[in-house]
């Protein structure tokens, strides 16, 4: 119970760091110093210190499309199996919740993003789901065979009760659970983080209009939303217990690190993909995921 | 364990070589299939005898670096950089090559076939390496897709060999080998001249090449 709260709260106050490692990390390979690694706490400072700007076309749904995104995701981070596999609230089939909680999230950022009524922030609103529509099958599709695999239909059962001698479908699950991650969290081979041009964002252009507290909790809510899904895939990947508290942090600290550190190293070697390639780059993630499946199955 | 990790990959490999639109990744592609299946056969029968080392290294050699450098060439002098327009476009590429694995598990397993040393895995994915090595051949435009599709299916071929024969003779072996090595070069000739004839390697343009009366050329009624 204390190391499972210990997660929860390790995961509110470290999360706005993924950001800054991933962004130390393509400094580094660009040759550049790079921003400090707690640039993020620094910009949540700032910006919650300011006021935020409503548009006189915006109504309801636009101021509390941030708070209740955060909310479902505060959820989801009580589902989440994090260090030991171990998560605070588990049920049979809460997987199929943990993955509708994403589902909820996006519906509240897209019907935000609507809601100012600009066309760009209607594309990028487009473009999310569009992917979302080829990541969710594929992240399901893992779920469901790692589900089978340990007979359990619980995410911290499932994660807690595996082990290195599933190989094989480990690689795979995790593979396109790496995918789903990179696309889920607007990384790099799917949308650009960095980039302003309206045209090619997704996920940044969709929050243009939000500002002060709000745009705070957005960027607060996407690192942790970078912690969750990096913990599943971090999971998968590392499937070791040894069962004690302090060993079993570091390791999976050190998990999320190195993934941080992964998707830096992504970052710095890969251009965007082109908008109609990416559906490509999920069904790829699906078809992995799929693969596993019918491994299991057989 | 270890096998398994090499069958996936072998199945890894398959689904890139049908998901890629780059002609050079996918000759990587088909090349680092050809390494893991010479390391095969040692790595199944766990067995490091002289023979079957000669021919991984003879396998790896020609596959890993012979097939790559003859193709890469052929590609230079075609100067095509990428498959523009395949008849199957790449994401129903990669279902079909995850439901050609499902049906080949089901072909797997209706089967009967003598023992098997390495497991059930290895025999339905050798028969998908071959079924994907025809799709590649039908269902792309240029000739050299068209080769790299035959060499994976030569994989699937030698991975059904390694699945259920314990021991082939040598000279089989080298046989084959041989076969495939002189089936690339006179296909890598056959692009260098397909490239030089119509300046690119769209193989359907070929089929002008017919006794049937091109319709863009056929004398109209009306004259």
């Amino acid at each position: 119970m204390k190391s499972v709260l210990l997660n929860i709260i390790l995961a509110l106050i470290a999360a706005p760091l993924l950001p800054g490692i991933i962004n130390r990390v393509k400094a580094v390979f660009a040759g550049r110093k790079g921003q400090p690694l707690l640039q993020l706490y620094y910009d949540l400072h700032k910006l919650l210190k300011k006021s935020a700007v409503f548009s006189s076309a915006t109504t309801f749904f636009f101021w509390v499309g941030p708070l209740a995104g955060f909310a479902v995701l505060a959820g989801s981070l009580l589902v989440v199996p994090q260090a030991q596999g171990k998560s605070l609230v588990q049920f049979p089939g809460d997987i199929i919740l943990f993955v509708y909680l994403f589902g909820v999230m996006r519906f509240f950022a897209v019907v935000s993003a609507m809601d100012t009524g600009s066309s760009f922030e209607g594309m990028g609103a487009s473009r999310e789901i569009q992917f979302a529509v080829f990541a969710e099958p594929a992240l399901f599709v893992g779920l469901v065979t790692l589900a089978r695999k340990t007979a359990n239909l619980s995410l911290s059962g499932i994660y807690s009760s595996f082990s290195w001698h599933d190989g094989t479908i480990l690689m795979l699950v995790s593979a396109a659970f790496f995918i789903i991650f990179l696309a889920e969290n607007s990384r790099l081979p799917v949308d650009d983080p960095n980039t302003h041009l309206e045209l090619t964002m997704i996920h940044e252009v969709m929050v243009l209009d939000h500002s002060g507290p709000d745009l705070a909790i957005i960027f607060y809510s996407a690192s942790l939303k970078l912690w969750i899904l990096g913990s599943l895939v971090v999971g998968a990947i590392i499937p070791m217990h040894t069962g004690n508290i302090i060993f079993d942090e570091l390791i999976f600290l050190s998990g999320i690190a190195a993934l941080s550190l992964a998707v830096g190293i992504v970052e710095s070697c890969m251009a965007r993909l082109k908008l109609l390639k990416v559906p490509q780059l999920l069904i790829a993630g699906f078809a992995l995921a799929m693969l596993a499946l019918i491994f299991q199955i057989m | 364990m270890l096998i398994n990790i090499l069958i996936t990959f072998l199945l890894i490999t398959n689904i890139g070589a049908v998901a890629s639109s780059r002609l050079t990744y996918c000759i990587k592609i088909v090349a680092a299939q050809g390494v893991v299946i010479g390391i095969l056969p040692c790595i199944i029968y766990g067995e490091f005898a002289l023979l079957p080392i000669v021919i991984a290294i003879f396998t790896i050699t020609v596959k890993g670096i012979v097939f790559p450098l003859l193709l890469g060439w052929s590609l230079k002098t075609a100067q095509v950089a990428r498959e523009v327009e395949p008849l199957v476009s790449y994401p129903f590429s990669i279902i079909t090559a995850v439901l050609i694995f499902i049906l080949s598990f089901w072909l797997g397993s209706r089967l009967s076939l003598p023992a098997s040393f390495c497991g059930y895995l290895l025999v339905p994915v050798a028969f998908s390496t071959i079924m994907t090595g025809l799709f590649l051949i039908v269902s792309r435009v240029k000739a050299l897709t068209q080769v790299l599709g035959y060499l994976i299916m030569e994989n699937g071929i030698y991975a059904f060999g390694v699945a259920l024969l314990r021991e082939q003779p040598l000279l089989v072996e080298l046989g084959v080998l041989l076969d495939m090595f002189v089936a690339v070069f006179v296909m890598g000739i056959a692009i260098f001249h397909i490239s030089r004839e119509f300046d690119h390697i769209d193989t359907h343009v070929l089929d002008n090449l017919s006794d049937r009366i091109p319709t863009d050329i056929r004398p109209t009624e009306e004259t």
